[in-house]
């Protein structure tokens, strides 16, 4: 709780407590530049203290969205609300909101204890007293500057750069950067954080150490953190829930697994999944039959024949099976790659120009030889059956919650 | 810098592969060092030797007398008149260049319509040549028929012959070297202002530092500074090198009140063809350009690196 203490000499409102209560609304909120819709009539509520990544493809709008949450932009209707307070007139300085950006933006010409202790001398000294010498003159000016250094100091220590202090961001790396940015939105205590791909800039290594990283540091803090990338990965390992974003609208939001499990709609099951989900044309054939790419596999629900759908399968979905039967697919290998705990065989089958690919254990790699015939059964439980809008088809929830369980 | 290259990576060569790479290597930094030699060493040891003599322009015959040319320019109230009008003058075109130009700049780059226009008609005074300029001057401060006294005189303010007051004439003239450098200093500041990142200004705005004047200290003068050390360095020079308004303004008066480095060298060497005392004021005068050239460098190559 000690955080919020330090709201009060920020000299916020008696409204202070409801701080506590409510993290985010985002109602109805649309904007376009010029003829360009960038966001169209976004709706999410996002839980006090709750991790949730904005992920879409670039030019979804999902930047633009935090930006708005920010104050950095204006939305053309809808409304934000921060802790249960209307904050769309408000300056983004007043909205209890913290930003990491991409580039970091750090001020190049001050030291990174300067940089960190910018947002409470801007919040906490009168315009007089942040001139330099005559500032340090005046009363009070001096207690409030030692206070902020001691803050500045304790936050750089708990990310590890309070060694990094007197020196400049040119001289950093490229993750010390990233915790100078950290370490500044963090000096402020916000209710919110917003974070614009903060870790797209980094190699491949550090990205993944500064995922867990900012994990942890959520879970330490424990409140509410807002993060935009295009990072499947990013936003399955790090989130509380995913919130998708495409063509400026809200595709799906909720937890990683069912986003995964359970998507609602064809983009999302694109966007979700190393190596993509496999999308094969299927035609319904009564009887809860449904032929697809020369073979037949049966569902539990019905369909109208006639309509066509779109079948998906995820590649751990699909099964070695030795010879041909109902819910098997038949196709040639084309090749074999292997990752040392599984292997994905990319398989053509009849009717689709990509392979189909699927991940087997690694047992199968000697039964595997390029250009021979290959049997693959479908976990019929874990298809995805999507309509020809792209619509998913939904099938009982029971399904998952037990596919779910058998994937532990 | 170039030139030197090609000479290192010969030296590293020369053991192995002997003296076709050394010949090589002098040839190809042949034209480069040839210019130099030809164009800046040979005349600026000239100067030097001249610079040590009593010779006049045409003269016959001249003796070396040392330093005396030297000893003389200190004595000589003209030259002190020179040397203390030009410091004068850069002292005041200098900081209100600086500070026109990026208040300009500023007020350019705030706006959203006619930007390319504004740029241009600030522009202009620099690309055009001074020499026709210091004549349309002329006609505006002309102590009779000139617009600017008639301004004067109907808003009821005291008229004055400008260029022939000893106290008002070497303002005039730096209001007139103001106005010229002006554009050059806008154009670089507005290159400067484009090249700060967005991500600072968004920043700063969330860091609380949205006013006019946090801006400004926060992101954009410290963004700015190398450029405007390049404009400060770039603009003194120049003020240092005035010499077509005196010329053709004023010819140093009125009793030396506008004479400045240039004007004086010119004067002293073309006119009463005193070429070795005119050589001394080349010698002063070069001691002052290089310095401020070596500064220069200094500063572009400690500018920080902008991650």
């Amino acid at each position: 709780m000690e955080q919020w203490f330090y709201n009060d000499n920020l000299g916020r409102g008696p409204d202070n407590e409801e701080i506590l209560l409510a993290g985010v609304s985002i109602r109805g909120v649309s904007k376009s530049f010029g003829s360009a819709n960038i966001l169209n009539g976004i709706s999410l509520d996002i839980c006090d203290g709750e991790f949730l990544t904005l992920l879409g493809p670039s030019g979804c709008g999902k930047s633009t969205l935090l930006r708005i949450i920010a104050g950095l932009e204006r939305q053309d209707c809808g409304t934000i609300e921060v802790a249960g307070n209307k904050v769309d007139h408000l300056r983004p300085k007043r909205r209890d909101v913290a930003m990491v950006f991409q580039s970091y933006a750090l001020y190049p010409h001050l030291t990174v204890s300067e940089n960190m202790a910018l947002p409470l001398r801007m919040g906490r000294l009168s315009a007089w007293r942040r001139l330099p010498v005559i500032g340090a003159l005046l009363p009070g000016a001096r207690s409030v500057s030692a206070e902020i250094k001691t803050e500045v100091a304790r936050t750089a220590k708990a990310l590890g750069i309070d060694h990094l202090l007197a020196r400049k961001p040119g001289q950093l790396s490229g993750g010390q950067r990233q915790r100078v940015a950290v370490g500044r939105a963090m000096v402020r205590h916000p209710a919110v954080f917003l974070m614009d791909e903060p870790l797209s800039n980094l190699d491949a290594k550090l990205r993944v150490q500064m995922r867990g990283e900012i994990k942890e540091l959520h879970r330490r803090l424990g409140v509410t953190f807002i993060y935009v990338t295009h990072d499947q990965t990013e936003a399955m390992t790090m989130s509380d829930r995913i919130a998708v974003m495409l063509d400026g609208q809200l595709a799906q939001a909720a937890s990683p697994q069912q986003i995964y499990a359970s998507p609602a709609d064809r983009r999302v099951a694109e966007l979700i999944g190393a190596p993509k989900i496999n999308l094969l044309e299927a035609a319904p054939r009564g009887e809860g039959l449904l032929a697809v790419a020369g073979s037949t596999l049966a569902l539990d629900s019905k369909l109208d024949d006639g309509n066509s759908v779109t079948l998906g399968i995820r590649p751990e979905s699909l099964q070695f099976a030795e010879r041909a039967g109902l819910n098997t697919l038949t196709g040639r290998l084309r090749y074999v790659e292997h990752l040392g705990t599984d292997l994905f065989a990319h398989v053509d089958v009849p009717g689709s120009s990509e392979p189909l690919v699927a991940r087997l254990p690694v047992e199968f790699a000697s039964n595997l030889q390029s250009d021979q015939t290959v049997h693959l059964r479908v976990r019929r439980e874990q298809a995805l059956l999507f309509s020809a809008d792209g619509r998913r088809l939904s099938e009982s929830d029971g399904q998952f919650t037990q596919l779910r369980s058998c994937a532990g | 810098m170039t030139s030197e290259q090609p000479a290192i990576v010969d030296r590293q060569l020369r053991i192995e592969t002997g003296h076709a790479e050394t010949l090589a290597g002098y040839a190809l930094i042949a034209p480069a060092l040839v210019l130099i030699v030809v164009l800046f060493i040979l005349p600026a040891g000239a100067v030097l030797a001249i610079a040590a003599t009593d010779w006049h322009l045409g003269a016959k015959t001249l003796s070396f007398i040392g330093a005396a040319n030297f000893a003389s320019l200190l004595a000589d109230p003209a030259f002190r008149a020179a040397l203390f009008n030009t410091a004068a003058y850069v002292l005041m075109v200098v900081p209100s260049t600086l500070v026109l130009g990026l208040f300009l700049a500023l007020l350019i780059e705030s706006g959203k319509t006619l930007r390319a226009f504004y740029r241009a008609i600030h522009f202009l005074p620099f690309m055009t040549s001074l020499a026709a300029m210091a004549i349309v001057w002329e006609a505006l401060l002309h102590p009779t028929i000139g617009l600017v006294n008639q301004l004067f005189a109907a808003v009821g303010l005291p008229t004055a012959n400008w260029l022939r007051g000893e106290s008002t004439v070497l303002p005039i003239l730096a209001v007139i070297g103001t106005w010229q450098s002006l554009g050059l200093a806008l154009v670089l500041f507005l290159a400067g202002l484009k090249a700060i990142p967005q991500d600072l200004y968004d920043a700063a705005d969330i860091d609380g530092a949205d006013g006019v004047l946090d801006r400004l200290r926060v992101v954009t003068l410290p963004s700015l500074a190398p450029v405007s050390l390049f404009v400060l360095i770039v603009v003194t020079l120049r003020a240092f090198a005035t010499f077509d308004t005196v010329q053709i303004l004023t010819r140093g008066g009125p009793d030396n009140a506008s004479v400045m480095l240039l004007y004086a060298l010119y004067r002293e060497s073309f006119e009463y063809l005193r070429t070795g005392y005119g050589a001394a004021i080349a010698v002063i005068f070069l001691i002052i350009v290089i310095t401020l050239a070596a500064l220069q460098t200094r500063v572009v190559n400690s500018r920080p690196s902008h991650p």
